[in-house]
């Protein structure tokens, strides 16, 4: 047994070290009765040109639009036309399908790995409506809603799932591991938080050569504990960069509760204040809250008055990943309880609630987004799936390391395609 | 190379003139780093450009080494061709994740949805009494990355030259560069006065542009009884070596670790039959070691002795006792002496 390293002779009671808990375990049962819900309107919306300062409210409160029984109110209403409400709700019940379909897929083995966004849907669908097309995202890895918002073909996603012959990437990434520049989609990289200073990069070159684009980033609130979290909020805020900042606020990384993050202490929002730029703090659950906080911050930074980073205050209500058990580490009714709701179902009842939206239609589109993922999913699974041969020409495992490939490459290649042909004969293709 | 007016430059100035050449003929060209705007730079190579180029051009940046290469990275998605200063190679690892897993896999990873075409400027190399901050050799963690080029020029003209074509390429360049020989060419006596760059050839450079290409390696001095493969601010200290010992060694500067010039190391070594290799950064897993691999896999027929590395040493770089540190005079001749025995 080691000694003991040596203490201060003291008369103070000895210190103690906190280390954060959460409040309920596998087997308790959740009650976040003290979660503070403010009403609807308590946030009032400020001006675009807002200093900072002036709006530190916004970074502890709470914004939202819609109240839970699905009237929209406040001064945060975006007042989007019904159209635009049902295209919302299509795009994120689009995307819950895809997910649930692309879910029991890794589970037939068919691909490796898989990550649902489920209750998160609006902090992706909502924000990416609320961006001119034009605008960059760079998301970390539970966005693909801003794909299905922006039209990508769902097909071409399943694809990458299944690292098959359409993968346009050639097998190279991890599922959901997109990459898709006519979506303005940055390639998502795997490694955390790592997007946010590419973003703030991007909104500069953006600023410094008149454009009006503005850049888009997300990551958990757990990695924003990275310290590339804290390059990129110095740099946005130094050089007033055009970029929003969003912390998807879903209250686990993967087994680590918020408290890990630093939430016991403040909001995540309010890290804004330090940098002196502006924080919002939404109800990531309620659509039409995501969107006007975002299209707030995106009227800012286009008109050159800097940087927002927005905390979506959400839960996720399903595992981390394909790979993960989340009651192993987690009170199973938490999801239930939460109480900010399920985003599609509060977008569904704001729809009914205005008139322009019953049962009837809602079943038809579920049943259609439904027919759509099944028929994309065989459609794609003739092009392989992960697993059952090898979908890319053993030689693209060498393109793109550089631009022209250097004598070593070249070498290695040789001797790969060597052994490819010891192992299947001079023959082999794709399967 | 141009029929362009020549000026003598010391390696600063070859440093300056490139980026300031790429700076006028690429609007895409920015450069920024820590003090590397208004002042001009902690060791001055961008100068003026500030002034001459505008300040969305040339910039400082918050001390923040994964932010700078990170929005670097960002900056090159969007079009720009960025040329980051770290301003010692010792402060790069902060910024070394955006450099391993993003800047050098982009271009794989989305398969060329998005490039990096980036040029990370960097001082390294000791002999100024920097200490263990400021004199490390980082080289072989760069070429241990797949996806960047690692160059290392040994004279202004070479450092113009190389520069420009790092700037030029499309994917991510470290360039690092001997701070030791900025101003001039370092025997490895750091008792005898420091000579000027003005007296060399090499500090004869165009004031235009013209560029060397990537992976290319130079023969400084050719000869029959071994071969010494060198870079940056050993190439001189070994040059001054072998000329007072009065061997007929053949030097290789290899100018760019990767791409890295085989067939000039083949060609060599299988004329000679004997190779030292010299680099100032700590020994074990070393370029010397994939260097001396590749010797032994390509050559081992050739040879007449083994292979030999003239390295410094696997210590920290010591503030008091570098120069008992660094590879200097005493160590290479022992280690050409070794060789030429055997």
């Amino acid at each position: 047994m080691a000694d003991d390293p040596p203490r201060a002779a003291h008369n103070l009671p000895p210190l103690s070290l906190h280390v954060p808990e959460p409040r309920y375990r596998p087997g308790d049962t959740p009650d976040f009765g003290d979660i503070d819900v403010p009403p609807v309107g308590a946030m009032v919306r400020p001006s675009e040109a807002a200093k900072p300062d002036d709006i530190r409210d916004l970074s502890y409160g709470l914004i939202r639009v819609l109240d839970f029984d699905g009237r929209a109110s406040g001064s945060w209403n975006p007042h989007l036309s019904p159209d635009r409400l049902l295209q919302m709700l299509r795009s994120m019940m689009l995307l819950r399908a895809f997910d649930n379909r692309m879910f029991r897929a890794q589970r037939q083995g068919k691909t490796s790995f898989y990550m649902k966004a489920t209750g998160e849907e609006a902090t992706s669908v909502a924000s990416t409506m609320a961006l001119d097309r034009a605008d960059m995202c760079f998301p970390s890895y539970r966005q693909q809603g801003i794909l299905i918002t922006r039209g990508y073909p769902i097909i071409q996603m399943m694809n990458q799932i299944y690292s098959n012959r359409g993968d346009h990437l050639l097998g190279r990434q991890l599922p959901i591991m997109y990459s898709a520049p006519e979506c303005g989609f940055f390639s998502v990289s795997g490694n955390l938080t790592t997007q946010y200073p590419q973003a703030v990069g991007w909104a500069m070159a953006s600023a410094s050569r008149g454009d009006n684009r503005i850049a888009t980033a997300w990551c958990g609130e757990g990695s924003s504990a990275e310290g590339d979290f804290h390059s990129a909020m110095i740099f946005a805020a130094v050089y007033n960069a055009p970029v929003i900042f969003n912390i998807i606020n879903n209250q686990w990384a993967i087994s680590s509760f918020s408290g890990f993050a630093g939430a016991e202490r403040t909001t995540f929002a309010a890290r804004a204040i330090g940098y002196g730029i502006a924080g919002l703090r939404v109800d990531g659950n309620d659509a039409l809250a995501v969107y006007a906080a975002t299209a707030w911050a995106a009227e800012r930074a286009r008109t050159n008055q800097g940087p927002t980073l927005i905390e979506h205050f959400t839960y996720r209500a399903e595992g981390h990943s394909t790979s993960d058990d989340p009651s192993a580490y987690r009170a199973a009714e938490e999801a239930s309880a939460w109480p900010l709701g399920d985003p599609i179902a509060r977008l569904r009842q704001h729809l009914e609630e205005i008139g322009a939206w019953d049962a009837d239609r809602h079943q038809a589109l579920y049943a259609e987004l439904e027919d759509l993922v099944k028929s994309n999913q065989k459609q794609s699974e003739k092009l392989g799936i992960l697993g059952h041969g090898m979908h890319q020409p053993f030689e693209s495992m060498f393109d793109d390391v550089f631009e022209e490939l250097p004598w070593h490459l070249k070498e290695q290649r040789e001797q790969m395609l060597a052994e490819r042909v010891a192992k299947f004969g001079p023959d082999w293709t794709p399967a | 190379m141009t029929g362009d007016t020549m000026r003598t430059m010391n390696m600063i100035e070859a440093i300056n003139s490139a980026m300031d050449v790429m700076l006028e003929r690429d609007k895409n060209v920015v450069v920024m780093g820590e003090d590397v705007g208004y002042f001009g730079g902690v060791f001055r190579a961008t100068a003026g450009l500030q002034t001459k180029h505008g300040k969305t051009r040339v910039f400082d940046t918050p001390i923040n080494e994964c932010g700078i290469i990170g929005v670097a990275i960002g900056m090159g998605a969007y079009g720009l061709r960025p040329v980051p200063e770290i301003q010692f190679a010792d402060y790069i690892y902060p910024g070394l994740d955006q450099l391993v897993s993003e800047a050098a896999r982009l271009r794989y990873r989305s398969a060329a949805d998005f490039i990096c075409p980036m040029t990370v400027r960097t001082p390294f190399g000791g002999g100024i009494f920097g200490g263990q901050t400021h004199s490390q050799s980082p080289e072989s963690i760069m070429t241990h990355i797949c996806g960047v080029k690692t160059v290392i020029p040994s004279s202004p003209y070479d450092a113009k030259g190389l520069l420009i074509a790092a700037i030029e390429d499309n994917d991510p360049v470290v360039f690092l560069e001997p701070k030791r020989i900025y101003n001039g060419p370092f025997s490895g006596y750091y008792d005898r006065p420091v000579e000027p760059w003005s007296r060399h050839r090499e500090a004869e450079v165009p004031e235009g542009y013209y560029k060397i290409a990537l992976g290319k390696a130079a023969t400084v001095r050719a000869g029959e009884a071994l071969t010494i493969l060198t870079y940056g601010a050993m190439v001189h200290v070994t040059k001054t070596v072998i000329e007072e010992m009065g061997v007929d060694a053949e030097i290789l500067d290899l100018r760019s670790l990767l791409p890295l010039d085989i067939e000039a190391i083949e060609r060599s070594v299988q004329k000679t039959g004997r190779c030292l290799i010299v680099h100032e950064a700590t020994r074990t897993s070393g370029f010397g070691a994939e260097l001396a691999a590749l010797v032994q896999e390509r050559c081992f027929y050739h040879l007449e002795a083994p292979v030999e590395r003239a390295t410094g040493f696997d210590t920290p770089y010591p503030h008091s006792l570098e120069w008992a540190y660094f590879p200097g005079p005493i160590r290479i001749a022992t280690a050409v002496k070794k060789i030429l025995k055997d």
